[in-house]
């Protein structure tokens, strides 16, 4: 496949291998933001290939594990609402709630649908005047705009039993909560290229100069990583603090001008809450006040009770890279793929499930 | 998949509960040309149930199959029921000969449909060479079922020179896969409701048993173990075979088979193709010293010219699927928790 298969060549990756071999010369720890980037270190097995020097630490870039748990109580309630079609995308359907997921409302009768796009969402709510559809509109900046376009579409088209959840993540104020937290070691970033590809670079520049890091703007594929985690080895080993951008070939200093405008046509920045993180302030998207009519929240009377995380589930420390996903006491005990306390076992790119499946390699293979 | 054989000319156009009331109308929907489609020495008995003969040992395997939409690219749930129950037999070196066939209808559904499943299903049974010797029609009410659920159940001899059985994997024996992986999975997702995308991957749905059978003819107790990777797709049926030996296994990304729409379609829906369905392929588990020439013969047969050696049973790692990426990394393959859920980005 062109554009993919050229940065996944095995001679490029052991090039880039060898050079970082060669340039580190103490340990580093480094995060990558995005859940697409631990899912690529996992499935190609770059981890274990990593000199044992650079450690790679799983960021808070997982949509899915960031989603607050009153968030998924509200989409389960909406579900199980009489005439309510829930739209989601494949993911969050297995993510536990407080009592329960998804997954099991569907079970249990619930109309939930997996989509790949809203505008589907958008499409099923013009067949089925008769019903409510509401999509469950997780993500970052990526999923902004199809998210931002479907309400606009829906409103363009008096498409009225449409609404969205939004519960929208934003990149820069993540890096800022990890690394103002001070138990925090993070020493450089990989940022997420398809964040990038919709935003552009701007915002790392204060990033960079207030917490003195090196940010490298990265792409998915192998070689794209390995490029991304050389540069940053690279300017740590020198001193230096710096932007830069690995994954030029798609991410434009600019962003994509046509995606923000229609992102800011329907949102606007507020406060939100993380799981197992808690509230970041302007970290998260919200619906303008025009857009109030296609606010679930707003659309609908959801009366649930205010949810507790489970105690023993430590998910917030991990997605701040502070505590390794195994050096909580429930890991791949109280805590697995199959019975989940928290979100970042649940999703294929979180950084419990990547660790549960890589670290039954490395003592597998050692 | 076009209709050879035309519809007759009927008195209902649609399946009603009173088509399963084993009265009147049961008779004329059987008689309307169910029997004559079908039509053999034993079906044509029109008894409760077939009566066979058989020597030795004989393969047994039943499954059902509930897929929506019926119709797919590359095939219909006729197709599939035949397909996947001779392909079972096949798997456990048996020769697949005697079929029953069980529908559940749902009230409603179009006889037209209904029709155009039957001929599949006649079509699929000509192709693997096995009779349609008895079996049973219930409805259900509109909304109980999904227009139709099939279960087939069949029968055939084992193969003489067949040994087929897990106990017999060791160390050093050779993964053999028989075509391109995910096919099937990718083009049922392809026409689902709210992730249609525009692709020309067709179903690989198809019977196995004369490929199985020339195989067992030449190799015979150099096979150890035979599987088709359906539903979990490839992990799963290696996981359960590193898990019931106690044995590793080893595979080699570069060396699976898999066509090149496919592997962009499993990119864009966030799908790793070892967990995708398959319908056309199995997995052999084959004695090292005669796997060559077995995937050689392989790549001679019908479904066969994809045939890869994979990989190798291990004494590494016990209960564990280890596969080499492309780029030189190892990572663990596990047993999937449930459905595989596409990824957000």
């Amino acid at each position: 496949m062109k554009f993919l298969t050229e940065y996944r060549q095995p001679e490029l990756v052991a090039q880039y291998l060898a050079e970082i071999r060669k340039t580190v010369s103490r340990p580093w720890t480094i995060m990558e933001v995005c859940g697409g980037q631990t899912h690529s270190l996992v499935k190609n097995g770059i981890l274990n290939m990593l000199p044992p020097e650079v450690q790679m630490v799983h960021g808070p870039g997982c949509p899915v594990c960031v989603t607050p748990l009153n968030l998924i109580d509200k989409a389960v309630f909406l579900a199980q609402e009489r005439g309510v079609i829930l739209c989601s995308f494949g993911d969050m359907l297995r993510v536990p709630g407080s009592k329960k997921s998804l997954l099991q409302a569907k079970a249990e009768g619930a109309d939930v649908r997996i989509l790949y796009s809203p505008l589907e969402a958008v499409k099923l709510a013009k067949e089925h005047p008769d019903k409510e559809v509401v999509f469950f509109a997780v993500g970052f900046e990526t999923t902004a705009p199809a998210n931002a376009l479907s309400v606009i579409q829906a409103r363009q088209l008096g498409v009225d039993n449409y609404s969205i959840l939004p519960s929208h993540v934003l990149v820069p104020p993540a890096i800022e909560a990890v690394m103002d937290d001070e138990d925090s070691h993070i020493q450089g970033f990989l940022a997420a290229g398809h964040v990038c590809t919709i935003m552009g670079t701007e915002e790392y520049y204060p990033l960079v100069e207030r917490y003195h890091i090196p940010i490298v703007v990265t792409g998915f594929e192998p070689a794209d990583l390995l490029q991304g985690i050389l540069m940053t080895v690279r300017q740590l080993e020198k001193g230096e603090a710096r932007l830069e951008n690995q994954y030029s070939r798609v991410v434009r200093p600019e962003g994509n001008p046509e995606a923000k405008k229609i992102i800011y046509q329907a949102f606007e920045t507020g406060d939100r809450e993380w799981r197992g993180i808690g509230t970041i302030p302007r970290s998260g998207y919200h619906l303008r006040p025009e857009f109030h009519a296609y606010d679930a929240n707003i659309k609908f009377d959801v009366n649930i009770e205010e949810a507790k995380e489970s105690e023993e589930c430590i998910a917030g420390l991990v997605l701040k890279g502070i505590k390794k996903p195994h050096q909580c006491p429930q890991f791949g005990k109280g805590c697995t793929p199959s019975t989940p306390l928290g979100a970042p076992m649940v999703s294929s790119e979180g950084a419990c499930a990547a660790y549960y499946h890589f670290s039954q390699a490395a003592t597998e293979m050692a | 998949m076009q209709l050879d054989c035309p519809m007759p000319e009927l008195d209902f156009e649609i399946i009603t509960l009173g088509h399963g009331s084993g009265g009147l109308l049961t008779n004329k929907l059987l008689e309307s040309g169910v029997f004559s489609l079908l039509s053999n020495d034993k079906l044509d008995t029109h008894h409760d149930g077939a009566v066979l003969s058989y020597d030795g040992p004989i393969g047994f395997s039943t499954d059902s199959f509930v897929i929506s939409p019926i119709f797919f690219p590359g095939g219909d749930i006729g197709e599939l029921a035949v397909n996947g129950t001779v392909n079972d037999l096949a798997m456990c070196g048996a020769i697949p000969q005697h079929l029953s066939l069980g529908f559940v209808l749902e009230e409603g559904l179009s006889m037209q449909d209904f029709w155009q499943i039957l001929v599949s299903i006649k079509g699929a049974c000509e192709r693997a060479g096995v009779q349609v010797v008895t079996g049973d029609t219930k409805v259900v009410e509109k909304g109980k079922g999904d227009k139709v659920f099939i279960n087939t159940t069949g029968l055939g001899p084992i193969h003489p020179k067949a040994d087929i059985r897990m106990s017999r994997i060791k160390p050093g024996d050779k993964v053999v896969i028989s075509g391109n992986v995910a096919t099937h999975g990718v083009a049922i997702l392809s026409v689902r409701e709210g992730l249609q995308f525009e692709t020309d991957i067709e179903s690989d749905t198809c019977n196995l048993n004369h490929t199985v059978r020339a195989l067992l003819d030449e190799f015979g107790p150099a096979i150890h173990l035979m599987r088709d990777p359906t539903r979990g797709g490839v992990a799963t049926v290696l996981n359960e075979l590193a898990r019931d030996t106690r044995l590793g296994v080893d595979i080699h990304q570069a060396r699976i088979p898999l066509d090149e729409q496919v592997e962009g379609a499993c990119e864009i829906l966030g799908l790793d193709p070892l967990y995708v369905a398959n319908e056309g392929i199995f997995i052999a588990i084959v004695d090292a010293g005669q796997a060559e020439a077995f995937t050689e013969k392989l790549r001679t047969l019908e479904h066969g010219s994809r045939a890869s050696i994979i990989g190798e049973v291990v004494d590494a790692h016990p209960r564990q699927v280890v596969l080499s990426s492309n780029i030189g990394g190892k990572r663990v393959v596990n047993m999937p928790v449930g459905e595989q859920l596409p990824r957000i980005c």
